[in-house]
């Protein structure tokens, strides 16, 4: 879901040109000819649609949802209802009850991302370094990916407690092995001779590593990083239904166990918000970092 | 005549795998003279790419010896300079970084070595494009700029592995005539693998007809002064430039009539 700016809303209440200049003034703004123009129209009014099926469709859905809670069709005490969540939602915003765990879980969430992206790619750089390495642990890194990290949940507890060491641990030990394999594997295809040509102007190993293959693997170590961001979620959510105080993952617990449900879609509403946001955060970073390549 | 430069002295070179071994070069002996324009012509798999890996210090010989100036070639050194078949500039850098790449790696990004390599790209009109990335310029131009990193870090031989290939036929004709030219003007020593015998006559003082499996020098042919003296473009238009054309068309072709005996 891409969240957009004011300006395209208010747009939305009129798509079509035939209303004032203002619109048509917009609709075929930077025009360069009339054809241009007429291009231009085309294309935004079909964003515009676009736009506003997506508002339209939402609306829908949250209306659907209230009336048929409303009048009973589905049962209120199992699915909630979008103005009960809505008042909560409010309600324990300005009593201050969300503020600490938002701020644990998306704290969490970071601290767990950035370590996890970025010791799987200090792993993949040791191993590409050395080669004997990379076939010794070569099985090692295929079991530990396709074991269910989640499953590891009781052993990180142990490990590292039960307060925010496990928890990062399990958003550390839900990504890190995909990014090594990644990561290593975008360091092993850099064409071959980009190498050689470094090496024809006698690059040793450290000089072909830091002029040529990581700047080479730089997309696929920002991709990783957007995949990341969602896998830091699960870690970080299943930690806490496991064993924290705090935390967005143990209010869904909570409200689950006392049978508060508006409570659970209240903090689902705001993993949702948070997660899309720093999405989009590592969505504008990737674009800056790769702006420049062809 | 001037001095020899290069010297191969019966190099032989086998390549191993897990699946075997391949026997690419076999008992090469050749000369080179300081300034010469060599090209070497041979259909592929003929062992023209491995010989200028050698000769980079990039591999070495199965057995046998690469002299450069009397010194036996070791490992790579700032007296060669390599052109790859394609332009392979860095797509994250712009051209003014790229072309400085090898004086990077050579720690030699001096000031004084920068101007130089700006005044290189400016003598190939392409000094307003020094803060353009690859990917928006021409293929020509791209060449270009890979020519001047290579000579960036002012190599006395240039090895050429058919720069020329990836261009379209005008763009390759013209930068036939701008390389030949800038190396003549600098006296360096050349190299150039092609599979192209026009190419391989136009540019060339002297032409080493390759044969394949083991790959093997078959011939060595001296260019006459009229087609050698001017520029490659000009020296197509020589009376002699078909003549020498047959004679390595007919040359090359009984090389292939006799790897496909065997």
């Amino acid at each position: 879901m891409r969240m957009k700016t004011n300006q395209s809303k208010n747009n939305i209440q009129n798509p079509l040109p035939q209303g004032g200049n203002i619109i048509k003034r917009y609709l075929t703004r930077d025009a360069k000819s009339p054809a241009h123009a007429e291009y231009l129209k085309r294309e935004r009014i079909q964003q515009l649609w676009v736009r506003f099926t997506q508002v339209a469709l939402l609306i829908f859905l949250l209306a659907l949802w209230e009336i048929l809670t409303h009048y009973r069709i589905l049962d209120p005490l199992l699915f909630s209802q979008p103005s009960k969540i809505w008042s909560m939602f409010i309600s324990m915003l300005l009593k201050g009850e969300l503020h600490n765990h938002i701020i644990a879980t998306v704290l969490e969430t970071i601290v767990g991302f950035i370590l996890g992206t970025v010791s799987g790619t200090l792993i993949a750089i040791v191993i590409w370094w050395f080669p004997f390495l990379s076939r010794v642990l070569d099985p090692y890194l295929v079991v530990l990916n396709g074991m269910p990290k989640v499953a590891l949940g009781p052993m990180f507890i142990v490990a590292f407690g039960g307060g925010y060491g496990g928890i990062i641990a399990m958003a550390i030990a839900i990504s890190i092995i995909i990014t090594t394999i990644v990561v290593y594997g975008s360091f092993r295809e850099v064409d071959k001779n980009l190498i050689k040509l470094a090496k024809t102007f006698g690059a040793n190993k450290r000089q072909i590593f830091q002029k040529i293959i990581l700047p080479a693997s730089f997309p696929t170590i920002v991709s990783t990083l957007k995949v990341n961001v969602g896998l830091a979620w699960v870690g970080v959510i299943v930690g806490e239904f496991l064993v924290s105080k705090q935390g967005l993952g143990y209010l869904i617990i909570y409200g689950f166990q006392v049978f508060n449900l508006t409570l659970v879609f209240v903090s689902l509403f705001i993993v949702a918000i948070c997660a899309s946001v720093m999405y989009q955060g590592v969505a504008i970073l990737e674009n800056r970092i790769l702006r420049n390549r062809g | 005549m001037s001095k020899d430069i290069i010297k191969f002295n019966n190099v032989c070179k086998t390549y191993v795998t897990m699946e075997g071994e391949t026997e690419a070069l076999r008992n090469i002996n050749l000369s080179i003279r300081e300034g010469e324009f060599i090209a070497i012509l041979g259909p592929s798999g003929c062992g023209k790419t491995t010989i200028l890996s050698l000769l980079a210090g990039l591999i070495s010989p199965t057995s046998g010896s690469i002299t450069i100036w009397n010194k036996e070639v070791k490992s790579t050194s700032q007296n060669v300079g390599y052109m790859l078949q394609h332009d392979y500039l860095l797509n994250w850098r712009t051209i003014k970084q790229n072309i400085m790449l090898g004086l990077e790696i050579l720690k030699q990004n001096t000031k004084e070595n920068r101007d130089y390599a700006l005044e290189l790209l400016d003598e190939m009109n392409l000094l307003p494009f020094q803060n353009y990335y690859a990917h928006q310029l021409s293929g020509g131009m791209r060449q270009r700029v890979a020519l001047v990193r290579t000579l960036a870090i002012k190599p006395y031989i240039l090895l050429l592995d058919e720069p020329f290939s990836a261009l379209d036929y005008t763009t390759r004709l013209r930068l036939e005539d701008l390389v030949s030219e800038t190396l003549r003007k600098r006296n360096k020593t050349a190299i150039l693998v092609t599979h192209d015998i026009a190419e391989a006559i136009s540019m060339a003082d002297r032409i080493i007809i390759m044969a394949t499996s083991p790959g093997r020098i078959k011939r060595e042919i001296e260019v006459p002064p009229p087609l050698r003296d001017p520029l490659p473009f000009s020296s197509r238009k020589v009376p002699e430039f078909q003549k020498y054309f047959q004679l390595i068309w007919r040359e090359m072709n009984e090389n292939e009539n006799e790897s496909i005996q065997k």
